[in-house]
Parts: C-alpha cells; structure tokens; sequence
C-alpha cells in the first residue's frame, strides 16, 4: 500500500523502492543500536579468580540484538506501519460498528467468563496437584498462586483509593506492613491465633490509614502522591530503625504459622494431616494458604462491589470526579476521603497478617517502595476502578514475574550466564509503555455505573476523569 | 432588627463584605431574598454576584457580616439575636430553625441549612451516569439509610427502600428536566443545555429551602431559555423553593423575577421589582459603564 501511495504521490523514477527504503532504514536503526549498545551490553567487568576487574566483551550477544533491531526496523516499516497507515484511514464505522449485540448476549458470555475463571481459580490446587504432582505443585501454588493472590488483593485495595476515590497514594505498602508487623509481633508476643489477629491487624492498618488520611486532606495531585510516598519510607524507616521493637534489618522470624482452626500443619500427632488420617505432606498449608487468601481476596473484591452501590462509593467516585460539586450537594469530604483511606488501608492490613504468617519471617526488605510501585502499576495497568482489570494486571505482572525464574531455554540461545529474572524490571517497564500506548486508560477501561432505571450502559474511559487528590 | 421587619424573608444577608487582600470584593451589602419568590441578583461583570453567593453557600468566609437563613414560619426570626449572640451555627424551635450560614463550612450550608446551588461553569459528575449523579444528590439521606454504610453492606430491607425511594426522586426530577431518556447515559456526554438542567435538577434532589442559580441561562438559546423559566416557575409554584439567581440574560430576569437586586463594584446601587430596576439611572448608568450625570448623553449617543 505504502508502494501504490508514494508512485502515486511522486512518479519520479528515481523513487527508491519499498523494500530500498525500508532497508536503509533499518540499518540506520541497527548503527544506533550498536552505538547505544556497545557501551551497555558489549562490554562487561567481571571480577576473574585473582580478583581484579578484567573487561570481557560479549560480541555474539550485542550482535544478536542488533541484528533482531534490524530485522524488526525493516519488518516494521515494511509492512507493519503501512497496515496501521492504512487502517487509521479507514472510515470510523467499520472500525467501531454500532453495538447491535444485545445487552444479553454480551451478558451472558461475561458470565460464562466469570463462571469459567471462578472455577478455575477454586480448582486450581487439584489441578496442579494432578498435573505437578508434589514438589512440582508446591511451588506452583505458593509461588503463582498465593503470591498473584496477594497482590490481587492489594491491588483491590489500593483500588478504593487511587481508582474510586481518586486519591493517589504511592504509599499503600506502609499498610501493608503494619498489617504484617502487627500480626507478627502481636501473635510472637501474646500468641494469639491468626483467626483474631487478622482483624486486629485491619483495624491497626486502616487507624494508620486514617493518620495518614489526616494531614494530606488538603493535599492534590502531584503533592498528595510525595506525601503518601513519604509516609510509606517514614514506615519502614520507622522498622528498620526501632530495633528493640522490630529487630531491625535482622527482620522478625519465628513467627506462628496459622492452624487449620486449632490444628498445626505439622508432622505431630494433634497436626492436621494425623487429625484427618492423611501422611504429613507441607502441601496441607501450601492450599490451606491458597484457599485463606483467595477467600480474602474475595471479601475484598465483595465488600468494594457492595459499597460502590452505597452512598458512600457513589461519594468516593463523585470525589474523584469533581469534589466542589460533592461539597455543594452536602457531602463532607473530609469524612469520604478518610474512609476510603482507612478502607483501603485495612485490606492492606488484611493482606500484610496474611503475608506475615505465610512466610514465617518478615524484614523491612519485604516493603520497599519498590512494591508500592508494583501495586500501583497494576491498579494503572487494569484501569482504574475496574475489578476484573487489576486482577488481570495482578496475574500478568506477578505471573510474568515468577515464569520469568522458569525460562531456563533462553540460556541456550544467550549463554549460559545469561539469568532472565534480571530482565523483569525492563519486561515490566515495556508492558507499562505498550499499556500506555494502546490502552491510555488501563486494560478495562469503562465503568460500568452503579445503578440504572432501564439498561446498565458502559461508560467510556474518556469521560471518567482520575481524580486529582 | 425586629421579627416583623424580616417578616416574610428566607435569606437576610446584612453588611455582608467580602475583601481579597486589598481587593474589597462586596462592600457592605444588605438585602433579603423573600420565600417563594425569585430573587435575581445582576450586575456587570466583576461586580461581585457570584462572590455573594460563594459566601452564602459557604465556600468563601465572608471576612463581615451575617447571612440567616431561616426554614419554618417567620416567628423563627425572633431568635435571630440570641443565635448570633451564642456560639452555636444554628438553632431550632418550635416555629422552625434558624441558620447563621456565615458560620458554617459548605458541606453543612447543604445538609444543615439546606441551599443548593448550581455552578457557573457547570461541575457535574461527568464520568457518572444521569441518575448517578442525582443519587449523589441524595448522599446525605441515603448514608443515614443505609447505617452509615455498615446495614448497606448486609443488604438490609429498610436500605433498598430508601434507595427505590431515592431513584424514584430522581426520576420525577428527570422528568420535570426532561432528562429521563438519558438516564443512563453519562452525564458528560449530555449536550451543554441539558446538562445545565441536570445540574439544576441535582441541586433540587437535595430537597433545598433556598436554590441558588449561578447564571442558569448562559449558553443557552431562546428556546432552551424559555423552557427554563417555565422549570424555575414550577419549582417555585409547586415546591414552594425560593430561588435566588444571578443572570445576565435580562429576558429571564425580567420575565420571571418577583425581586432584582442590582450589583456594582461590590456595592447594591439597585433594589426591586423588575419594572423599578429597569427604570434606574444608576442600574443603567453602570450597565453602560458611564457616571450618572452623563447617561442622558451616552442614552442620546447610543440612541436609547
């Protein structure tokens, strides 16, 4: 097409052809590459055995990439960028038809959907028992399916706040680990069960929440979202500093893992697996585990459906949308925007006493900024306000993580040093670009209102505004 | 000031001044808005309307005065010195309650006193449907309802019903505004007129004593304003709700305000019916933005 368009525009026989041009470019992509490459992957120091720093280069892997830029400049402007050329002039009716569907139609397959992804995540432990087996499902369920749920969780949570209320809060990983201290050293103190502890360490998270809350009332935008950061540094400033309490960097260990409801998952006579006549396998509470968190993961997911049909939601969501209108309707915004700080907070506590009893040990390493990031990064990813986005982002992102540990066949073409995980950050940063590009607004990005008098209609991203604190 | 001399008034807004650093924004401003009438506040421009009415609603502290709202019958005014002289922001008795809206922050200028009010650049809910921002509308009523959240959560009976109750509000409002077709439909998506009305009907969902209309028909063309003054008329005739507007538009002033209040540089040059205020070498001297004595000049001029 890009061919029929330039000998229509210039007839000139000295045109260069398609293909000339598209070569040319892309060796002139592949010169940039290697200059800007050659420094960063070309070259590496490595500490030999007498321990001094030798430089090494490594030609066949900064050749592979600059030959992978080439081929991708040239299959680019080639043929891919004349497609895109040509659809974007397409007319905008065949692009966006006019949705003839029925609503019923489209409903029922979101609810085969939902139907088809709740049975899969309620079965999933079976199913990786049958196909793993052992050792291979231990570390299935812990690492893709109680890690993903953690953050599915948090993502939720955060999700009140930065998604509903429209509060941004680069902070919420404080929450998190008070709700992780607090059990930890509430149940090594006191010893109390993780049945009590886990609403104690809700209410301690969201009392922390509403400190917060507090001081950045009067905050927006760009401010609002340095004070929450500074709050989360200010915590785990505070755990790695308060030693006597905390322990410091040393972290907490020991702490009590949760029972099966007085039962201890362990290999004694009173444990879970001799209770139910079964032989003792550490994959009791790996499920256990699995089923608790998905099972708060689910209240959260419940309680912020319910209360987006409240006044109080509808208050949040009005908040974000325009918050002098909500004060001249009579709503006190102050009291809106601590609840949804708290309520945001106590799921984050919620999932930090979840945390804390899954791993049996926690430091301050574990609450970085570095999660605030990642937690916010999903709740952006899966659209702001959307459920069924974050945990969609929650599984990309987290899943992609943890398969990344698993692609042992990239050392085969890369070289044996060659670790895939180093990657994530940069994989992480080029989802965030993709997202941005084609889906500004996060992957879901309708909102589907929360009451209708004849036909609940989708409303556009476009028109649902972030917030601005 | 005696309980007959307020007599048949809602709103009394006395010596009111509102100064920004050395700017003074209102100066002095005395004058009553009466219940169920209109009360057209005009002016030229940066005379200070819309001043007036961020401190009656409570956005602005206004830096002098007193502005008393009252609900009820008009003995309530009786209590207007005592209230003032007491720490409290309002006061209610037998006759009905008193309000001192100079001491109340916003939220509770709505809740509390009830007066509403409309924006100048409208503020909806834009990424809400219709009918959600009209449940917004009805926060206060439905957040009590609903046990401040907590007998919501649990889908308690005496909830659902507050809240059919609440969306069958909204409806009628939906009607009256002719918005019922778009109920479902975000309300940033409603063309300009429309959505001048939804903000009007949002404004009536919180069940208001005193609705207050920041220019309500700018924007709008002459069919569009016609409908409205016939919606501002039946919001006085059957709710009894006394209106207080600014408008530039001087067909809608004149056609449907019982009372005009005329604003310049922060001070009332004008105060009364529509005919009295017309006729007002001040009101049209600082319309045409000349000094008194030169009107007849400027009139000749301009052919008046």
């Amino acid at each position: 097409m890009a061919t029929e368009a330039s000998t229509d525009a210039a007839p000139a026989p000295t045109e260069p052809s398609a293909v000339a041009r598209s070569l040319k470019d892309a060796v002139l992509a592949g010169l940039l590459a290697l200059g800007l490459f050659l420094p960063l992957i070309g070259f590496q120091t490595v500490t030999n055995m007498r321990n001094e720093l030798v430089l090494e280069t490594r030609w066949p892997l900064l050749a592979t990439i600059v030959a992978t830029i080439i081929a991708g400049r040239f299959v680019y402007t080639l043929f891919v960028y004349p497609w895109l050329a040509a659809r974007a002039v397409r007319p905008a009716s065949l692009r966006y038809r006019l949705d003839t569907k029925t609503d019923e139609k489209r409903i029922t397959w979101k609810t085969w959907a939902t139907l088809l992804a709740a049975g899969f995540v309620a079965a999933y432990p079976a199913m990786v028992m049958v196909i793993g087996g052992g050792q291979g499902a231990l570390k299935w369920i812990d690492n893709f399916g109680i890690q993903i749920l953690i953050y599915v969780m948090l993502g939720w949570g955060l999700n009140i706040v930065v998604g509903l209320a429209g509060l941004l809060d680069l902070g919420y990983v404080a929450f998190y680990a008070v709700g992780a201290y607090s059990y930890a050293l509430l149940a090594k103190t006191f010893g109390f069960s993780f049945w009590l502890l886990l609403p104690l360490a809700g209410i301690l998270a969201s009392f922390w929440g509403l400190l917060l809350g507090f001081p950045v009332l009067r905050l927006r935008g760009d401010y609002l979202a340095i004070v929450t950061l500074a709050f989360g540094e200010i915590i785990r400033m505070v755990l790695i500093n308060w030693v006597p309490v905390t322990n410091g960097y040393a972290g907490i260990s020991g702490i009590p893992r949760p029972t099966f409801f007085g039962l201890p998952f362990n290999a004694s006579d009173e444990g879970f697996a001799a209770y139910f006549g079964l032989e003792f396998s550490p994959i009791h509470r790996t499920i256990f585990l699995y089923y608790v968190i998905l099972a708060l993961a689910l209240l959260t997911a419940y309680v912020t459906v319910r209360l987006r049909r409240l006044p109080v939601g509808r208050a949040w969501e009005a908040l974000r949308e325009d918050e002098i209108a909500c004060r001249s309707l009579g709503i006190n915004t102050t009291n809106t925007k601590l609840t949804a700080f708290a309520i945001g907070a106590m799921f984050g506590g919620f999932a930090g006493a979840f945390f804390a009893a899954r791993q049996g040990f926690i430091s301050p390493e574990s609450f970085t900024f570095m999660e605030s990031a990642i937690i916010v990064a999903i709740v952006v990813l899966g659209g702001m306000g959307s459920q069924i986005g974050v945990a969609i982002a929650a599984v990309v992102m987290i899943g992609g993580t943890e398969i990344m540990r698993d692609l042992d066949f990239l050392k085969a073409i890369f070289g044996s040093g060659f670790d895939p995980t180093q990657y994530r950050m940069l994989l992480f940063g080029l989802a965030m670009v993709l997202i941005m590009i084609w889906r500004p607004r996060g992957l879901i990005a309708t909102r589907s209102p929360s009451v209708f008098l004849k036909t609940r209609k989708e409303v556009s991203g476009s028109l649902v505004r972030e917030g601005h604190g | 000031m005696s309980a007959a001399a307020h007599s048949d008034a809602v709103l009394q807004v006395e010596h009111l001044s509102m100064r920004f650093g050395g700017l003074v924004a209102v100066n002095d401003l005395s004058f009553q808005a009466r219940e169920g009438e209109i009360t057209a506040l005009i002016g030229p421009n940066g005379a200070g309307k819309t001043t007036v009415f961020n401190c009656i609603t409570g956005f602005y502290k206004p830096s002098q005065g007193r502005i008393a709202l009252r609900h009820g019958t008009p003995e309530a005014w009786a209590d207007l010195d005592a209230l003032t002289q007491s720490d409290s922001r309002f006061r209610r008795g037998a006759d009905g309650a008193l309000f001192l809206l100079e001491r109340m922050p916003d939220y509770q200028v709505t809740q509390k006193a009830r007066v509403a009010r409309t924006f100048q650049n409208i503020r909806m809910f834009p990424g809400m449907t219709v009918l959600e921002n009209l449940m917004v509308a009805q926060h206060n009523a439905l957040m009590l309802a609903s046990g401040f959240s907590l007998l919501g959560l649990f889908g308690i009976a005496s909830y659902r019903r507050a809240e059919e109750g609440a969306i069958d509000k909204a409806r009628y409002w939906l009607e009256r505004t002719a918005l019922l077709d778009r109920a479902d439909d975000p309300a940033g998506d409603l063309p300009y007129g429309a959505q001048r009305r939804l903000e009007i009907a949002r404004a009536m969902c919180t069940d208001p004593v005193l609705l207050c209309l920041d220019e309500p028909a700018a924007g709008l063309n002459a069919r569009e304003s016609a409908e409205l003054n016939e919606l501002l008329r039946a919001i006085r005739a059957e709710h009894g709700t006394s209106i207080l507007l600014i408008e530039h538009d001087m067909t809608v002033v004149m056609e449907i305000s019982d009372h005009v209040i005329v604003l310049d540089y922060g001070e009332k040059i004008s105060d009364g019916t529509p005919r009295e205020v017309r006729d007002d070498q001040k009101v049209v001297a600082a319309y045409l933005g000349v000094e008194d004595d030169e009107v007849e000049e400027v009139e000749a001029e301009v052919g008046l």
